[in-house]
């Protein structure tokens, strides 16, 4: 999250101790989530603390309150503009009332956001967003007008306006003209990629069912191991000495040992769950990407032909020496500067593509390193425990057995 | 375990070469066809808790013999409360050649041996020494037993029979025989091995003749007669079932240090050839004789009122003699209405609070029997689905590899095959725990059987008592009527002829009455002290099975912890690199 730590300058100038007095830095945390509002639209706000030597920012640090639709706002807006790159998930909107205030929930939120920012003010393009600029020093008024004028169409530049009217009308010329399949890129190694990525989410998902499914064994365990040791312990009071001490003293670790497994089940949700529906989302989000280098792709192609057709027009007129010429003459520049500008939208949606996949596979193997790495210090950590509560108890059963 | 033994048979080979491969796939080798799950499980998760298992204590050898050794019950119909039916089929079938390539941690050698050495006696016979002289089933005590007795039975061979006598039905009844083989060293029994053939007709019988021989003592419940909702369950199954039921049943049997010994017992293991019919099978015909006999009673012919002494040493329930049920069961109203209490009531106290305990006790056997099944299953739930998630990242890790473009991908692969790899091993662990769990838990199903068996114990003497007690009520009655009789004859000058013959043949019956009296008394403090020492037999085992099964139980879970944590900790070996916490930030 933040750069690699300098020793303090020795002419003393008065910089805050974690930054390198030359190195651009800007790090974001989202912390304290309290609860606000009332009954059905009771909602979770965050503090939101950025720390920068960002020119472009107002200060080296600044605190704001933010709520789950500014993320989903920042998401969107980035979406729009940086198309191509891969934009980090959100945490999904959590449907079920009753979870939505449960401390386990808002934390692995809390923590999900906080990623997901962290993820924005480290890449190399997003960081530099106007948006982003918003988000993290706008007042909390700015901010909710920023917000709900989002939906609307009201944002849309007129050249998007344009572009949307015209992809609907060359659906619909294309259905006209018989042309239902759309134009796809087919090189083979966006085949692959396209094959690689819709594969991935099918085997991850079924990772992240299984993970989900272990949380619940653990908590399951915990349960059992809960009951038995009770159960054993009312038989022990039954039973003489020194079988009924024997059995008080089982049913204690049993106990014991359920709160363990009960707190390991937490962290497996939180450090391997989460990282593998982390996984998920992101590759959704490539899916995205996908979607819209295709979209990119059809335009780039459709407004190639239609500059075609329009020049064969502006040439035929011109050897009829009609007087229409120069309408045609401008119409057929437009278009071509359409059609320049929607190519080269789409070979920057594939530049930053190939960027973007190095990049996702290391962040990847690094984050999946660091899952893996903790759930097995975890379980190691539990059966540890396991072993030696149990052990401790031998003795005593072995001295009582022996009387 | 759906059965028959060819089924189990192959079962078990089947599980040997998928495993091969599948540990050549978790080790890098990047071949292999398509991955099933059985390779990793041992068993389609289909199978559930609910399909019959088998060879739980068949740890060490998969190509041991087929099962007609120690099969726990799947259902176990000895067991009333149906929910524990299921307590042993939870455990899918193990793998059962682990032991041969993991590393024993400390408490390998001991998390084995007890159950090692029960399996193995099946395999070696007579070698058996000590404390395993008695059934497996029951787990080895500190030794009470002499050393070098050997008392072994197997029930095995289910086979089809035509019932040829009196069938009105053409094509007849048919019926299932079991081979019942007895190997034993005991002096009393003749041949060291038989084999005799019986059906379930006659352990019945058995049942009900050691009942009737050896009240007030805690014989072991024997297998139920219901036949189970043949929509659920195959005939094979059943009979299987019934087959393990009753070898269980024969066993405990001969762990009773004096029914062992019985006649009744040895008649059943060595007599050749069919039983006979026992008189008393059938219920209507009991009654259709008795009541033959009740008018007789009720008109008093001379001695056919009092009770013959020779059945005063029976209860009266289950008996011919109507008449005496009659005045047993209104004597036992008068008890429970307060009326004149015998002078064994001081006594009853005691053995009522005795009972309460006892009753007490089955309560929270029950409930930790219950709660040992969740925990079982618990344990099951874990190893499947962390065996589960192995084979998907098992799956993943195959899949970047065949996708590898960069070499971030490789890296993960690899990550990914560490954890898959231990998320496999682990997931074995935790069945093999658990199959052990199940046997060493099993010893509170066994003791709920045993307190059945004491709930009849009890039975018994409270039916000796009332007998006891009818008889007193009945001579304080008959003795009434005589001291009336008297003082109105003795008020007739010259004698009243009539009145004194009834007087004569009144101290008839109170003679006989009184020596029935007397031999029920007898009767009935026997069957008090045959309760006193098996409960105190009872206690003291049962104390001490419990002991071991809280041992075995822990050592099981000591042992296993800590070879899932070595599993574990080597994976955090290989991605230490990832340590966040170790590195400064």
């Amino acid at each position: 999250m933040e750069s690699t730590e300098q020793p303090r300058s020795v002419s003393g100038s008065m910089q805050s101790p974690r930054s390198p007095p030359s190195q651009p830095y800007l790090s974001v945390s989202v912390t304290d989530p309290v609860k606000l509002g009332n009954g059905v639209q009771s909602y979770i706000s965050y503090r939101v603390v950025t720390k920068t030597n960002f020119p472009e920012y107002q200060g080296p640090e600044k605190i704001v309150i933010r709520r789950y639709s500014d993320f989903v706002w920042l998401r969107d807006r980035l979406s729009e503009k940086f198309k191509g790159i891969f934009i980090p998930p959100l945490p999904e909107k959590s449907a079920v009332e009753k979870f939505r205030f449960s401390a386990e929930f808002i934390e692995m939120r809390r923590a999900a956001l906080d990623i997901f920012v962290n993820r924005i003010a480290l890449h190399p393009e997003l960081q530099q967003s106007e948006d982003l600029r918003t988000f993290l020093q706008a007042d909390e008024e700015t901010m909710e007008r920023f917000r709900f004028q989002e939906t609307g169409i009201f944002m849309k530049k007129p050249a998007d306006l344009m572009q949307m009217f015209r992809d609907v009308q060359s659906k619909v010329s294309d259905a006209v003209l018989g042309k239902e399949k759309p134009v796809e890129e087919t090189t083979p190694e966006y085949e692959k990629l396209k094959h690689y990525i819709f594969e991935l989410e099918n085997h991850l998902a079924e990772a992240q069912k299984h993970a989900y499914r272990l949380v619940k064994r653990h908590r399951e365990l915990g349960q059992s191991l809960l009951d038995f040791g009770k159960a054993v312990k009312l038989l022990g009071a039954c039973e003489g000495e020194p079988t009924g001490k024997a059995f008080s003293d089982l049913g204690t670790k049993s106990e014991l040992l359920s709160i363990k497994l009960q707190k390991e089940a937490q962290q497996v949700l939180m450090n391997f769950e989460e990282p593998l529906k982390d996984y998920v989302r992101y590759v959704q989000s490539i899916k995205a990407t996908i979607a819209e280098r295709g979209t990119a792709f059809r335009q780039h192609c459709e407004l190639a032909e239609t500059t075609k057709l329009k020049e064969i027009n502006l040439d035929k007129l011109m050897l009829t020496r009609s007087d229409k010429v120069g309408e045609a003459e401008i119409e057929y520049r437009e278009t071509k500067a359409e059609s320049e500008e929607a190519t080269r939208r789409f070979e920057m949606i594939v530049r930053r593509m190939n960027e973007e996949i190095v990049r996702f596979q290391e962040e990847k193997t690094e984050e999946m390193g660091v899952a893996f790495h903790q759930f097995a210090k975890g379980q190691a950590r539990l059966a540890n425990g396991i072993a030696d509560a149990w052990r401790a108890l031998l003795p005593k059963l072995e001295s009582a057995s022996s009387v | 375990m759906m059965g028959s033994e060819n089924a189990d048979g192959f079962e078990e080979t089947q599980l040997n070469a998928p495993r091969d491969e599948m540990e050549n796939l978790v080790l890098g080798v990047d071949d292999d066809g398509p991955l099933k799950k059985n390779d990793v499980n041992g068993d389609s998760s289909n199978s559930g808790y609910r399909s019959a298992m088998s060879t739980l204590s068949n740890m060490n050898d998969p190509l041991s013999p087929p099962p007609t050794v120690i099969t726990p019950a799947d259902s176990d119909p000895l067991l009333a409360p149906s929910s524990f039916t299921d307590f042993r089929s939870i455990v899918t079938k193990p793998n059962t050649s682990d032991n041969s390539y993991i590393e024993p941690p400390s408490y390998a050698d001991v998390i084995f041996s007890p159950f090692d050495e029960n399996s193995d006696s099946e395999i070696n016979g007579a070698e058996d020494s000590s404390n395993r002289s008695q059934s497996p089933d029951s787990l080895s005590r500190s030794p009470s037993s002499s050393s070098s007795e050997y008392f072994k039975i197997t029930v095995s061979s289910p086979q089809k029979e035509q019932d040829t006598s009196n069938s009105i039905v053409p094509g007849g009844n048919t019926y299932i025989t079991y081979q019942i083989t007895t190997r034993t060293n005991l002096p009393d029994f003749g041949p060291s091995e038989s084999s005799v053939r019986r059906r379930f007709r006659d352990v019945v019988t058995l049942a009900d003749r050691l009942a009737e021989s050896y009240r007030g003592f805690c014989i072991p419940p024997r297998p139920d007669k219901s036949v189970v909702e043949s929509q659920v369950m195959q005939k094979q199954e059943f009979v299987e079932q019934r087959r393990v039921a009753l070898e269980k049943y024969l066993r405990r049997l001969s762990a009773h240090p004096v029914i062992r010994n019985s006649d009744e017992l040895k008649v059943f293991l060595q007599v050749q050839g069919k039983l006979p019919l026992p008189m008393t099978t059938d219920v209507a015909s009991r009654m259709l004789d008795g009541a033959v006999k009740l008018p007789k009673q009720l008109f008093g012919e001379g001695g056919a009122s009092a009770v013959p002494v020779h059945e005063v040493v029976q209860p009266a329930r289950g008996g011919r003699d109507l008449l005496r049920l009659f005045k047993e069961l209104r004597q036992s109203v008068s008890n429970d209405w307060g009326g004149a209490k015998p002078p064994v009531v001081e006594e009853d106290k005691e053995f009522l609070e005795k009972k309460e305990k006892m009753h007490d006790l089955e309560q929270q056997i029950i409930n930790a029997s219950q709660q040992a099944e969740s925990l079982v299953k618990a344990q099951q739930d874990m190893g499947e689905t962390m065996g589960e998630l192995g084979l998907t990242f098992i799956k993943l890790t195959k899949f970047e590899n065949e996708e590898a473009i960069f070499n971030s991908q490789r890296t993960r692969a690899t990550d990914m095959k560490n954890l898959a790899t231990a998320g496999v091993k682990a997931s074995r662990f935790y069945r093999e725990l658990n199959s052990q769990t199940v046997k060493h838990l099993d010893t509170l199903h066994e003791y709920l059987g045993m307190m059945m068996a004491v709930q009849g114990a009890f039975a018994d003497r409270s039916s000796a008592l009332l007998t006891v007690q009818t008889l007193l009520s009945e001579l304080s009655s008959l003795q009434a009527r005589a001291e009336k009789l008297e003082a109105a004859s003795s008020k007739v000058f010259g004698g009243d002829k009539s009145r004194i013959r009834k007087i004569e043949e009144l101290k008839e019956t109170i003679k006989v009455t009184e020596d029935a009296k007397n031999v029920a008394i007898r009767e009935y403090e026997r069957i008090k002290e045959n309760n006193r020492s098996e409960v105190e037999r009872l206690d003291r085992e049962r104390r001490a099975d419990f002991m071991n099964m809280m041992k075995g139980f822990v050592v099981n879970q000591v042992g296993y912890a800590e070879k899932i944590s070595n599993v574990w900790a080597k994976v955090a070996e290989e991605t230490s690199q990832y340590d966040r916490e170790k590195q400064s930030s």
